[in-house]
């Protein structure tokens, strides 16, 4: 792909981002609401999908869209009293939300211009080899963040490895080599924590109906 | 964009008629598309033909036998005509924006999972080495149309509908994904082309040989996905004795008709993602057939461009035909359960999810991930470097291995080394 499509790609999606995030906040509809957070998180994913990052935006996909917005209409459902639940904001409260968006851009516009671009889009995977390798051979040209992302969580980074080495050779090298350090332990801590919370969750829930039983 | 290395072949087969890579690579995209959509439109119209004759039959009656000629096998799209002519209706208390648009977003979502489903080897829209990871997430995208569409209808049959729909979606996620990893643990690849390569070769390559992990995954994947689709005996949200019509109570004409294209098709895709798991994808099972048609691959000049031959086409046609009829047969299947068992009640459908299907998938997974270690332990040889030196050696699979090249199998059909002396 050369770099005109790509950034006509890119502009769609991250003004269809853009403009489906402002809905979200227009909107009063919850309902409404929650299909233009889908349309937003779907055009995220979308770019993380452009910038052949797969595996993170199939994760996009199916935890903000398919899991958490599934979940929140689910649960306007369960608790709506009317048929279509009205959010209608006060101007404070409209004041402190542009306020912190209001920084939170000024943050994150300040951190993009400060960092010099120049050494990360040296090391990005350039689209050229992609094009020109033989598209007879598809396995040298399948996205393959998922691998490394495995691999890394053993703490076996493949970045710095020869692409095309032996098979034997990389096993040794990978084995004898400094070990840097792996996010498994701290992927497994995360996990669990959430499992923590979850059950927390349906204890805090169980708990206040029991009172009312007894009481 | 690499994963795209289907359309990128064919991106470089229109570039020799002097257009620039970019509209090739759009023009490319586009014939992916609308081949994709045109399978996209014709299996459910064949699905609900094969599903009224199938009822019919097992109901001692012949189904439909009129509409074009013998065996009534244009009474669907008679049927679409009708649709399309009906008056597009919307109820008084309808949210009608999102009323109009739920059924789109549930067509959307179910194509979106065709994308990245391999018909043969080298005929797949999207390739991606997290290829079924993203189809399941694809897959769990549909459920909002649905819910949406229960919800804008502004009526209480449909909001039930809605309700169940979600309730049973959101439970029926975690066994689907904990059954699909069983296979996935035996494999170790998320890629669908490389599962598949996998196990080519006789039938006992197939991943539902495996381990007895795998074989009991299958049927237990195959009753998920019978409920994520909604097909009876789970077909909770559009209960007709309870609900009048769930969550699609308040739709009429060919907005109507979306939501049966998109349960049809998602028939497909879980079927499809059952043969490409479990049942050797595009692979007959017979290893001189399949070498046969492997050996096909080579015939023919190449046109322009490398691999696009007369001899890669036939052999891919006839894989596709392969994979499709063994997702056919899967489909047919389902019609079979959905017009002999009855119904659960909605209690029923979540005990069924909560209390059995999850502690089984979660046992078969433990199973699945423990078998090597109790096949080296068995055979006392440690085969821990195995799947670590094919994950690092990025010369991903080797189709021309001798047995499935998961840890456990070498081992256990190695003749029982002989024991130190």
């Amino acid at each position: 792909m050369t770099l005109a499509l790509d950034a006509a790609l890119f502009w769609l999606f991250a003004l269809l981002a853009c403009g489906s995030a402002l809905a979200v906040v227009i909107s009063q509809n919850v309902v409404r609401m929650a299909f233009w957070l889908v349309l937003s998180l779907g055009a995220v994913a979308a770019l993380f999908f452009l910038l052949h990052a797969d595996f993170l935006g199939a994760t996009q996909l199916l935890i903000y869209v398919g899991g958490t917005v599934v979940l929140l209409v689910f649960g306007v459902m369960l608790t709506a009293t009317g048929p279509y639940v009205q959010i209608r904001t006060s101007p404070a409260e409209g004041i402190v939300g542009a306020g912190l968006g209001g920084l939170l851009l000024l943050v994150l516009c300040y951190s993009a211009v400060g960092i010099d671009w120049g050494p990360v889009t040296d090391r990005l995977p350039g689209d050229v080899p992609a094009v020109t390798q033989s598209s007879a051979d598809p396995r040298a040209q399948s996205g393959a963040t998922g691998r490394a992302l495995g691999l890394a969580f053993l703490g076996i980074r493949t970045e710095g490895l020869a692409v095309r080495a032996d098979a034997v050779g990389v096993r040794t090298d990978a084995w004898q080599g400094s070990h840097p350090p792996g996010y498994l332990l701290p992927f497994e801590i995360v996990s669990v924590h959430l499992l923590v919370v979850l059950i927390g969750a349906a204890y805090l829930a169980r708990a206040k109906r029991r009172v009312e039983s007894d009481g | 964009m690499n994963h795209l290395w289907a359309a990128i072949s064919l991106q470089e087969f229109f570039t020799r008629w002097d257009i620039s890579p970019d509209w090739a690579l759009v023009l490319a995209a586009v014939v992916h598309a609308a081949l994709l959509i045109g399978l996209f439109g014709a299996l459910p119209l064949f699905y609900i033909w094969l599903e009224r004759k199938v009822a019919g039959r097992i109901q001692d009656r012949l189904g439909p036998t009129r509409v074009g000629g013998r065996f009534g096998w244009l009474q669907t799209l008679a049927d679409g005509l009708k649709l399309i002519q009906k008056e597009d209706l919307a109820p008084k208390t309808a949210d009608r924006w999102l009323f109009n648009l739920a059924p789109f977003l549930a067509v959307v979502a179910s194509f979106a999972a065709f994308m990245v489903l391999p018909f043969a080897d080298g005929w797949v829209a999207i390739s991606l080495d997290a290829g079924v990871f993203l189809i399941l997430a694809l897959m769990s995208l549909e459920v909002l149309g649905i819910i949406l569409a229960g919800y804008s209808s502004g009526s209480k049959w449909a909001l039930f509908g809605a309700m169940r729909e979600a309730a049973q979606m959101v439970s029926y996620e975690i066994p689907m994904a904990l059954c699909v990893l069983v296979p996935l643990v035996a494999a170790g690849t998320l890629n669908f082309r490389e599962i598949v390569l996998l196990q080519s070769g006789s039938v006992l390559n197939w991943l539902i040989f495996h381990d007895p992990f795998t074989f009991l995954a299958f049927f237990t994947y195959f009753t998920v996905a019978t409920a994520s689709v909604k097909r009876a005996p789970f077909d909770l949200a559009e209960a007709e004795s309870e609900l009048v019509a769930g969550f699609h109570t308040e739709y009429s004409g060919l907005r109507w008709s979306f939501f049966f294209m998109a349960e049809y098709a998602s028939m497909f895709a879980v079927s499809g993602i059952a043969s490409l798991l479990f049942l050797g994808g595009w692979h007959t099972g017979l290893p001189f057939v399949d070498q046969a048609i492997q050996g096909l691959r080579g015939w023919g000049m190449n046109q322009l461009v490398e691999g696009f031959s007369v001899g890669t086409y036939v052999s891919n046609l006839i894989g596709a035909t392969i994979f499709t009829v063994k997702a056919c047969l899967l489909v047919f299947v389902q019609i079979w359960v959905r017009w002999t068992l009855p119904r659960l009640r909605i209690d029923q459908v979540m005990t069924t999810c909560l209390k059995y299907l999850v502690p089984i998938s979660c046992v078969l997974f433990l199973g699945a991930v423990l078998w090597p270690l109790v096949l080296a332990t068995a055979a006392r040889q440690t085969t821990w470097t195995a799947p670590l030196g094919r994950m690092l050696s990025l010369e991903t699979t080797a189709p021309e291995r001798p047995v499935a090249a998961a840890p456990g199998v070498s081992v256990s059909l190695a003749p029982a080394p002989e024991t130190h002396p």
